[in-house]
């Protein structure tokens, strides 16, 4: 068994110039874990976890090939909300998601497999920048809504 | 995102001149004062401290002054740069899949309690 593969850890990497990869590996059958992400009453309970201090406020999800998402938060430090949108390219049921992230020219392509093996389902994530530079300014949240500045923000509240 | 921008040009600005390449060639095989680096790149004080300055701002050198004397390090590193997006990433995914992993956990009891209550 590979770290990769271990429960209860995710592992973050950088793979070639302009990718990267996370994986864990979730107790259940893939079905469940496809469920809870195509599923946005469900996507809205883990996709922002509750350190980030953020909320999403509106999360519309037409999850089919073609189909588009638009996800809005809101961090209290902001009077704007922020929103994330793009394209699902691909959605083959408990296997396979891949997704674009169009808010910026610098968005990634987000690719999700879900692999179904004793009843564990092994979830790699990878992100594919259209350059390096895009990549490593990528920082957490540019796509995902936790970006640096609300980190720093909170550090710069607390202290 | 603005921030790490702003890194990120002072770092390839910093990188742009070739005595700044020079200097921290120099500090990655010893440390350095300003006078040393001054001698041996043929510049003035002056000049060298510029150079030092903008490579400090850049976060690629550290500069300690013990007496009269100020000495040049390298600083931190592209590498530990990296260690630090990676545990950003890290931390966000971390927390995102622990919370999805209760979920499922919860769905999965609940698919459970389904079977058992669709097979009596």
């Amino acid at each position: 068994m590979t770290d990769a593969t271990e429960a209860n850890r995710t592992v973050v990497e950088r793979k070639a110039d302009r990718e990267l990869v996370v994986t864990r590996t979730f107790d259940a059958p893939a079905h469940i874990v496809f469920e809870a992400w195509s599923t946005p009453e469900l996507f809205k309970q883990w996709w922002v976890p509750k350190s980030a201090g953020m909320s999403l406020i509106s999360c519309d999800m037409d999850i089919r090939t073609g189909g588009t998402y638009r996800l809005v938060f809101r961090h209290p430090a902001f009077d704007q909300p922020m929103a994330f949108f793009g394209t699902y390219r691909e959605v083959a049921p408990n296997t396979r998601m891949v997704w674009t992230n169009e808010e910026s020219e610098q968005g990634a392509v987000t690719t999700v497999t879900f692999e179904e093996r004793a009843g564990k389902t092994l979830v790699t994530l990878h992100e594919l920048y259209p350059t390096k530079e895009a990549r490593d300014e990528a920082i957490v949240g540019s796509a995902e809504g936790l970006p640096e500045q609300f980190a720093q923000l909170d550090e710069l509240l607390a202290g | 995102m603005v921030h790490y921008q702003a890194r990120l040009d002072a770092t390839f600005a910093a990188l742009a001149d070739v005595t700044r390449r020079g200097v921290l060639e120099q500090l990655g095989s010893s440390d350095a004062s300003i006078t040393d680096l001054a001698q041996r790149f043929h510049m003035t004080l002056t000049g060298m401290k510029k150079h030092v300055g903008v490579l400090e701002q850049a976060g690629l050198v550290t500069t300690e002054k013990v007496g009269r004397v100020r000495t040049c390090k390298l600083g931190r590193g592209l590498l530990e740069e990296e260690a630090a997006w990676i545990e950003q990433h890290r931390q966000l995914w971390g927390a995102r899949f622990d919370e999805l992993d209760k979920l499922v956990e919860h769905l999965k009891r609940k698919e459970k309690a389904d079977d058992r209550r669709n097979r009596s």
